[in-house]
């Protein structure tokens, strides 16, 4: 018995040799993975300020030697990137919002309602989330272009809305199960109505779920392409995915502008993420995991 | 208080919007698609009615090759499975202990994520340019000319070339999953292991991954089912050429119905979409689930 418990110690205590190798190895590893996620975008700030002389031989890894922050104007200038940052602006703001309000009445509707076929309804919301958007396009094209409203905010909005319908209510009810029902019957006895109760005890208590929603619904919108390019033409309504797309398709020559445009898009979402980092990862998991 | 959750036009009144466009925007047009898929369309003039034609069609037209395009879909998924989340798994896991340097790591590694895919398309399609690209210029730096290739275009190459970046961008959101689930492992679970003499990848093989596999279910869902979506950098960085190699079944979709206005055949390949994303979901739900039993 002594024996055994000494072999079995042995097993896990290592040589401080061993240790430290396998300590290198493991951050050798860490190293170079986050050298091949930084590295592109490295190198997409570098030829931003580049011109062609120097991204295409002259000095390709390295800092620019003289900065063209003319790059940046013609990409902003000349472009049009404003108008597409607004309108992705709109697009995306406008889905959360009406994703966060619908959503949340589904929630309370399926989580503290009592109905028959609630349970129905819940697992066709669970159905939903693997609902790819493939299934729609062409009917909602169809419609929309009979209506003659392609090229419009709520081509894109009305759908991204339904789409986002199904993780953001089911993220929802997994908040609001957390809150205690002796708060619904309190504000009851205090007179409350049904409205009353989803308004002033339920929506107060529901504010750090909003904002898990609005993330994951804001990463899912702001960089969605399927729709938006084959909803909308028009310059005037392209969001930024689209624009940079199109943009880059005219200037393929011209690579300092199409980087500065590239950077010009990445950076308000790098920003975002340098505060926000935290409540950013947690968004990401209850997505993906309330589904 | 019952009462009040009963009250049934409050109930109908707070599923009102939702429904309106669950229905409208998801389950009227899945109807809809499915009804076109029996025809034949082109927008324009009367539809004519072919039975499963187009579906005939899909599975045995050699120029449109849809089965290529689902066995690209299928190698996208098995490279998903098989490397991307086994990786993202070991980064997880090397990141839990707690290592001095963690949080940063882990925020690095989540950054291509939040990225559009337009600028990560962009950014891979100068990367793999075949005069002025990195991947050229540092093979022909260190000797390797004979190596240099045009990746997108060459149709040996294209498949995995356009896979890579997908499988760049989303390793770090996979791994966040893991993290959190390897870090919601209780602490003395790991201890108590640790006192009865077991080593770390004992901890990690018997005790951790068990614990998470609810979350690598979850991983391989959305891996799986995200293969059989991928459209976005694929769009992006070959459009599925060159001559198919890398069409996707989202792609020919986009080009059936947009580009060639075959309305009813592209409905077809919307059809057969859903039910392979159910019923992957479905299989892969059940497989855990005996697993755990």
């Amino acid at each position: 018995m002594k024996l055994q418990l000494f072999n079995k110690k042995s097993n896990h205590i290592r040589s401080p040799k061993k240790f430290f190798t396998k300590e290198i190895l493991v951050y050798t590893l860490l190293i170079i993975w986050l050298l091949v996620n930084l590295f592109p975008l490295y190198w997409m700030f570098t030829f931003s300020f580049k011109d062609n002389a120097a991204i295409f031989g002259e000095n390709v890894i390295g800092l620019p030697q003289t900065w063209h922050f003319e790059n940046y104007e013609s990409a902003l200038g000349v472009n049009n990137l404003p108008r597409f940052f607004l309108n992705s602006f709109i697009v995306t703001g406008l889905t959360i919002v009406l994703t966060v309000i619908i959503a949340m009445m589904a929630a309370f509707a399926l989580c503290r309602m009592i109905w028959k076929g609630r349970k129905v309804v819940n697992s066709m919301v669970v159905l939903g989330m693997t609902i790819p958007i493939h299934a729609s396009i062409l009917p909602i094209f169809l419609v929309l272009s009979k209506l003659d409203m392609l090229n419009s905010y709520q081509s894109l909005i009305v759908p991204y809305t339904a789409f986002a319908l199904s993780v953001a209510t089911l993220i929802f009810i997994g908040f609001m199960q957390d809150i205690p029902k002796e708060l619904d019957e309190a504000a009851c006895i205090d007179g409350c109505s049904v409205w009353g109760i989803f308004r002033h005890v339920i929506f107060p208590m529901m504010r750090p779920s909003i904002a898990t929603v609005g993330i994951f619904t804001f990463i899912q919108t702001w960089n969605e392409l399927m729709f938006a390019i084959i909803f909308i033409n028009k310059a005037d309504f392209f969001t930024l995915t689209v624009g940079i797309q199109t943009l880059s398709g005219s200037y393929t020559r011209e690579w300092g502008p199409i980087g500065a445009a590239l950077v010009v898009a990445t950076f308000p979402t790098i920003i975002a993420y340098a505060f926000l980092s935290k409540k950013i990862h947690e968004s990401v998991n209850a997505g993906a995991i309330k589904g | 208080m019952n009462r009040i959750y009963r009250n049934k036009p409050a109930i109908f009144l707070f599923l009102l919007p939702a429904a309106i466009l669950f229905i409208g925007i998801i389950i009227v047009p899945i109807i809809m698609s499915t009804y076109y898929s029996l025809h034949d369309w082109n927008g324009f003039s009367d539809m004519k009615f072919v039975g499963l034609d187009n579906y005939i069609e899909l599975f045995t037209s050699t120029t449109i090759n849809f089965p290529k395009a689902l066995l690209n879909a299928v190698f996208f998924m098995l490279a998903s499975v098989f490397i991307q989340l086994p990786f993202s798994l070991l980064l997880a896991l090397l990141l839990a202990k707690g290592r001095k340097g963690s949080r940063l790591f882990l925020s690095v590694y989540f950054i291509p994520v939040l990225l559009s895919t337009v600028v990560i398309g962009q950014l891979w399609l100068k990367i793999y340019n075949p005069d002025y690209g990195i991947l050229n210029v540092a093979l022909n730096s260190i000797g390797l000319e004979s190596w240099t290739k045009v990746w997108l275009g060459d149709r040996g190459t294209a498949l995995i070339a356009a896979f890579i970046p997908t499988l760049w961008q989303y390793t770090g959101y996979h791994m966040l999953l893991m993290y959190a689930g390897i870090r919601s492992v209780p602490q003395e679970l790991r201890e108590a292991a640790l006192i009865d003499g077991a080593s770390e990848s004992q901890i990690n093989r018997r005790i951790i991954i068990p614990m998470i596999k609810p979350i690598i279910k979850v991983c391989v869902i959305i891996s799986v089912t995200g293969a059989l979506k991928v459209f976005d950098l694929i769009y992006i960085l070959t459009n599925g050429g060159p001559a198919h190699a890398t069409e996707v079944p989202s792609t020919l979709l986009v080009s059936m119905m947009f580009l060639r206005n075959r309305y009813g055949f592209g409905s077809a390949i919307a059809v057969i979409l859903i039910f392979l994303c159910f019923l992957v979901a479905y299989i892969i739900r059940k497989s855990f689930k005996t697993e755990v039993d």
